[in-house]
Formats: structure tokens, sequence, C-alpha cells
């Protein structure tokens, strides 16, 4: 059966390359799969988990925090700024960043360092919440 | 002409002088193999990046509602030159090719009525340029890349530009670095950063055009400032590795030039020693003969 080439990149390096069955990637407008022979598509990426299938099991997660996604019909590439396999993250470690945000939010003044603490105490939320949801599975 | 104990002074002077250019060469060498593997490891996030502009830029060809960040204002009265240089020196040319290369834009620019303002990424190009054209500088961004040079710090320097941006601060901003070709070359380059020269669309003909999610405009506002940020990103890489690639140069010259002053020394120091020797042996013989 045909693969996905599952990549995920980060602006650093290209964290994993790998193929797949399948591919979940919290899209900005939903989750969706990606199937061998998806439709050529470009799409925003929440802040989230992602998870590679083998053999109807996932075999990976991963914990982005957003970027965007290039599909194709061979393809799944995943652009993100921030990414860690599941198992590296602990709930401590998301909780003290949001926490730290959330100060950061508190302290900022300026219109454009409040908004950007705001965007980075969304995200650290989004991914707590992702991070409770998948940890038990 | 000097004395021996002032010869053997010199020599080793310049001795200790050679041991640091040394020191320094194998410092830079280092670091370099250093900034050339992060320049590479990055790559595949820029040529992804590149990618998806090519075909999002592609795809709002034509049509009106395109962010300000990718058709620009529609105006280029005002300049945004973002002279990206080292913080530290000796590290030969890299510095001041870089600023030559600014000061003839600026000259250029003003000599075509344009405003021109200079964002300085790094101290030495600040200490050049503000000889000449100290009352453009707008801002210096320095201290980039300790302990090593990451994503966050082009981040500073993109949230920078988009800020004086938003600001209608400027019409066109591009940046200067120097492209690193090999530990002996590097490149002054100038590069237009916005509005973003698009990369030509290298999709084969015939190829399925992609589907956007949720369409073009919201996508293109996430990304361009990313987008940015990854231009920024390379060309700081890519300066990273020069200048170290240069200071390698620059301090192997030198530890090779203190190596030849330490032989003249030595070879002048000796004739110095002989010709007192043979004095004193001439007094002595024409002492001993006048007896």
């Amino acid at each position: 059966m045909a693969k996905v080439a599952f990549s995920l990149v980060l602006p650093e390096r290209e964290l994993v390359t790998t193929d797949a069955d399948m591919v979940v990637v919290p899209g900005g407008e939903g989750d969706f799969g990606v199937l061998p022979g998806h439709i050529p598509m470009i799409t925003t990426v929440r802040p989230g988990v992602v998870e590679l299938y083998d053999d109807n099991r996932v075999t990976a997660r991963y914990v982005v925090a957003g970027g965007f996604a290039e599909v194709t019909p061979e393809r799944c590439t995943l652009l993100a700024e921030e990414a860690t396999p599941l198992g590296d993250v602990t709930a401590d470690q998301l909780a003290d960043r949001l926490r730290r945000a959330e100060e950061d939010f508190e302290d900022a003044t300026a219109p454009a360092a409040k908004a950007a603490a705001e965007q980075a105490v969304t995200v650290a939320r989004e991914l707590q919440r992702a991070h409770a949801w998948y940890a038990g599975r | 002409m000097a004395s021996l104990k002032q010869f053997r002074l010199r020599i080793r002077s310049v001795q200790s002088t050679q041991k640091i250019t040394k020191a320094m060469k194998m410092v830079a060498a280092a670091k370099l193999r250093r900034a050339q593997e992060a320049a590479l490891a990055a790559r595949p996030y820029a040529t992804a990046m590149d990618r998806m502009m090519a075909s999002l830029a592609g795809a709002m060809q034509g049509k009106a509602g395109a962010p300000r960040l990718l058709a620009g204002t529609g105006d280029d009265k005002v300049h945004l030159l973002v002279v990206a240089t080292a913080d530290r020196g000796l590290c030969g040319g890299f510095n001041s090719s870089i600023v030559r290369e600014a000061r003839r834009a600026v000259r250029t620019l003003l000599g075509e009525g344009k405003t021109v303002k200079i964002l300085c990424v790094g101290r030495k190009g600040r200490d050049q340029l503000r000889r000449d054209y100290g009352s453009l500088i707008i801002d210096t961004i320095s201290d980039l890349g300790r302990p090593r040079l990451g994503f966050a710090d082009a981040t500073t320097v993109a949230a920078r530009i988009v800020e004086l941006f938003d600001a209608n601060e400027f019409d066109v901003a591009t940046i200067f670095y120097n492209r690193f070709r090999s530990a002996i070359s590097q490149i002054v380059t100038r590069q237009q950063i916005v509005p973003p020269a698009v990369p030509e669309q290298t999709a084969p003909a015939g190829a399925a055009p992609y589907e956007f999610e949720p369409d073009e405009e919201t996508i293109l506002k996430e990304l361009l400032p990313r987008n940015l940020t990854v231009q920024v990103y390379r060309a700081l890489l890519e300066n990273a590795a020069s200048e170290q690639g240069a200071r390698m140069t620059a301090m192997d010259n030198a530890t090779r030039n203190a190596g030849d002053m330490i032989r003249r020394l030595t070879l002048q120091m000796n004739r110095t020693r002989q010709a007192a020797i043979t004095k004193e042996l001439i007094e002595i013989i024409s002492g001993a003969e006048a007896l």
C-alpha cells in the first residue's frame, strides 16, 4: 500500500521525515487525515497534536504550536515553529508555560507586545488542552 | 642599532600576538563548521516556505485584497535599509564590505530624491555608518546570536520590521548581508524583503493547483510575517557563516605575518649578536697585537 511521506520541519532543523499510512493534522478549520492521494492543499495548523498511523495504530504523536501544512498526493509537509514528541512534554511544563505567558500578558504595555503575549497565552492554553486529551491514551 | 635585549622583547611580543591570532583562527574554524551546519539544517524549512509562497502568490495574482505585506504600499518613496553586520571586528573586510555596499545604496537612493532609513543589525555596521549617515539610523539591534543564532533572533528583527511597516514608516525594505560561498570568499548581497521578491512558480504545468483552507488571504496573512522572518533568518545564518569564514582567513594571514616577522627579527638579532662578538674579537686581537 502506498504511504504518505511525512515531514515535520522546524525553522532550525528537520525534526522528522518518515513514511506513514495516515497522518492526522489539527488544521485551522478542524482536524483532517491525510492518506496517499490526498488532494493538493495548503492550510493553517492550529496548536495541537499530530498523529502518525501505521497498520491502524498510532506510531507517533507530536505536539505542535501551530504553523502550516502543505499536502500533495504523495507528501505531507508540516511547517511549525515549535514541535516536540508528545512523550517529551509533561503537563507541568505546559502549565508552567501557560503561567509565564499569562505573566507576560499582564506585564505587556505596548499594543503590539500585548497582542503577541495574548497570542502566546492562547497557544499555551490550546497546547495544554490538547496534551491533557492525548496524555491518557 | 637596537640592542639584543630589545630584539628579544620584540620577538616575544610578536610571539604572543601570534599565539592569540592562531587561537582565534582555530575558534573561528570551529564556529564556522557549526554555522555551516545550522545553515544547512535550516534549508528544508526555507525551501518549503518558498514553495508555499510561490503557489499562494500565484493564486493571488490579479486578485484584489492581497495583504499589504505582499503587494507593498504601491509607493517607493521611503526605503528601509537593513544592514546586517557582525558585533565584533577582527574579521578582515567582512563588515566594511557590507557597509560599503550599503553606503553606495544610500547615495544612489538619496540622489534619486528618496527618503532613506537605516536599521542596523550588529554593532559594527552602526559604528561605521554613524559617521556619515548618523541621522538616518532609526534603530540598532545588536547582541544577536548569543550563545548561538536561533530562529528567535530572526523573529526579533522581523517583528521590528513589521512594526515599522505597519506604522507606515517605509515602502520598500532591503537587507544587506554577506552570502557565504567559501571560507575565503563572501559575496555582499542585497535582497529586497518587503514587498518580497516572490520566487518564480516552479510547479510543472499541469500539476493540480492547491486547495487553500480557509482561503488564500487568511493563510497569506499568517504566512507573510513568517516568510519575512525566514528571509531574515537565512540572511543572518549566511552572515554568521561568512563572519567566521572571514575571521578565519584574516587570522590565518595574521598568524603567517607574525611568523614572517619573527623570522626576520630573529635573523636581525643573530646578525647583531655576531657583529658584537666580532667586534669584541677584533678588540682583543688588536689589543694583543699592539703589545
